[in-house]
């Protein structure tokens, strides 16, 4: 296997105040994945991102992007690496244009308009690459972002809660230019909490924790091994015993034998289970009003992983 | 050096005083013909010449002086206060280019911009009142060292100022009294002997003295003193700017 695109090794950070943000993070990131940070508000996230990409200067440890040492080859690593913040922040006053292709020369890109012109049409800015930024709604703004970013051509690109109040056609662009961007070879590492994002786009999960890095899985093992899933039937007359047709299933009783609760692997949804199961209902003659799934959430994820690991 | 990337700062900032002209150029000129046309024309006619110069004449460098500290400190800190306020300034931390290179796109543009303003406002002012320039190479020297080290100071401004009133507390509270202090409408020879020494703790005092020299071949000070007091200044600034991004001194935590 090829050396890691990224490389921390005991990287520690302790903010002037005393905070201990990172308390010795050891991490791999493999050359064209796409991983996921995930973590509650407060738990290190961005000081990591912050710190490899050199807004937050590192207290110990050392951190490599593609072999270079942040610090001492601080441009090799620096130039590899596109960064979108979480919060917006753009220069108000200027255009698309400018804006994203002053993040270009500021990487030491030569000029290449055709390039730009590439990444505002991935992101759907093209019409827009006239307006000033101070004009255009959130959606676009963090748009505008991720084509900085872009705009010379990293090789490493960090995505820092991409997804926070951002409306579902954005959401969907985003997702086809990282698979996009991934197809070329480009490693993607976002931060997120929400479950489904990293579910929907993570090749491994990295999860953290007041400073530290709980686990670090690949998303079927982790999702197999921590994801809960679970149906539940409202019924139209209440059962007082599970039916001899339905033994089998783990299924429960509840709320008075007035709904029907079955619960199962987050790994397992689609391939039919649910179906048979419901055929299964209908036959045993149970009717039903109303049903709902409710899927484990990360803080259940959590709670869970940190009384395990504990 | 990363030249592409201080070349990209470096044109941002022009043309950031660029989409703001009015502010930025307009405003400045405007201000100080003003001070040509009441002190110069208007009042300087009715006083008599200071060591032998008109008066509406001798006050010429000291006004350019005024303009040229002000418009250096507050370009500059606004320069690299604007981006840490929006947020924006992530980008420049994280992008492939060291501190120097970063304080010449920033400091770089505000100087220039001072230069220009300054040439600008001495071109306005020989249409209000007649002066001569007797070591022009040396002038030029000034212009262009009190650009630089005043916007570096304002780049430390920028950089310390948590708000907008700090950023306009230091030209307003200390530059321009200072300047008005620093024989800009006057000789020091005029003030009583008490003064003249706690004037010559004053900066500005060697900056209007030399660029005075310039002009008229005469200062309150030696020139070479005032030379070497302007290239004092700016190793100061460069130390503490250096200090700044070595510590990451509001910059980067």
């Amino acid at each position: 296997m090829s050396a890691p695109i990224i490389d921390v090794k005991g990287l520690t950070k302790v903010y002037n105040g005393g905070f201990e943000a990172l308390k010795g993070i050891d991490l791999e990131i493999r050359r064209g994945e796409i991983f996921a940070l995930l973590g509650p508000n407060g738990a290190g996230k961005t000081t990591l991102i912050s710190v490899i990409c050199g807004l937050v200067n590192p207290s110990s440890g050392r951190v490599l992007v593609d072999g270079h040492d942040i610090l001492d080859d601080f441009r090799a690593a620096r130039s590899r690496i596109g960064l979108v913040p979480q919060e917006l922040t753009s220069e108000a006053f200027s255009t698309v244009w400018d804006t994203v292709s002053f993040s270009r020369g500021l990487f030491g890109k030569p000029k290449d308009p055709a390039h730009i012109e590439k990444v505002l049409r991935q992101l759907s800015l093209w019409e827009k690459r006239k307006n000033r930024l101070i004009t255009l709604s959130g959606g676009m703004k963090r748009r505008v972002l991720i084509a900085k970013a872009l705009a010379h051509e990293p090789q490493v690109l960090f995505l820092d809660e991409p997804t926070a109040g951002v409306d579902v056609e954005l959401r969907r662009d985003m997702w086809e230019v990282v698979r996009g961007l991934r197809q070329s070879g480009v490693t993607i590492i976002l931060t997120t909490h929400y479950i489904e994002e990293a579910e929907e786009m993570a090749e491994r999960i990295g999860v953290i924790r007041a400073g530290e890095l709980v686990l670090v899985e690949d998303k079927q093992t982790l999702m197999a091994s921590l994801g809960r899933k679970e149906l539940t039937l409202h019924l139209r007359e209440p059962l007082s015993q599970l039916p001899e047709a339905l033994a089998h299933r783990s299924l429960t009783l509840a709320d008075d034998g007035h709904a029907l609760v079955y619960r199962y692997d987050g790994a397992d949804d689609g391939e039919g289970a649910i179906a048979d199961l419901l055929g299964e209902v209908d036959a045993a003659g149970i009717t039903f009003k109303d049903l709902h799934t409710r899927q484990s959430s990360l803080e259940e994820i959590f709670v869970n992983l940190v009384k395990e690991r504990t | 050096m990363n030249l592409t990337s201080v070349k990209t700062l470096y044109r941002a900032e022009m043309a950031r005083s660029l989409r703001t002209i009015l502010q930025s150029v307009v405003s400045p000129v405007l201000s100080t013909s003003l001070y040509f046309v009441v002190f110069g024309s208007a009042i300087g006619s009715r006083i008599s010449e200071v060591e032998g110069i008109p008066y509406g004449a001798f006050i010429v460098p000291g006004l350019i002086m005024l303009m040229l500290l002000t418009q250096s400190v507050s370009n500059a800190s606004f320069g690299i206060f604007f981006p840490r306020f929006s947020g924006s300034v992530y980008e420049i931390l994280s992008a492939p280019i060291s501190p120097l290179e970063i304080v010449l796109g920033f400091v770089g543009a505000a100087a220039t911009k001072s230069i220009v303003l300054g040439l600008i406002v001495l071109g306005t002012a020989s249409l209000f009142v007649p002066f001569t320039i007797e070591h022009p190479l040396m002038m030029l020297l000034f212009l262009v060292l009190t650009a630089l080290t005043f916007s570096l100071l304002g780049f430390i401004i920028g950089i310390w100022a948590d708000g907008f009133e700090k950023l306009q507390l230091v030209p307003l509270l200390v530059i321009t009294p200072l300047t008005f202090l620093g024989g800009t409408f006057y000789s020091i020879d005029m003030l009583p002997p008490l003064w003249q020494t706690v004037t010559l703790f004053n900066p500005v005092v060697y900056l209007v003295s030399g660029f005075r020299y310039s002009f008229y071949g005469l200062g309150d000070v030696s020139v070479w003193i005032s030379l070497g007091m302007i290239l004092l200044f700016m190793a100061v600034a460069l130390v503490v700017i250096h200090a700044i991004f070595r510590s990451g001194y509001r910059l980067k935590p």
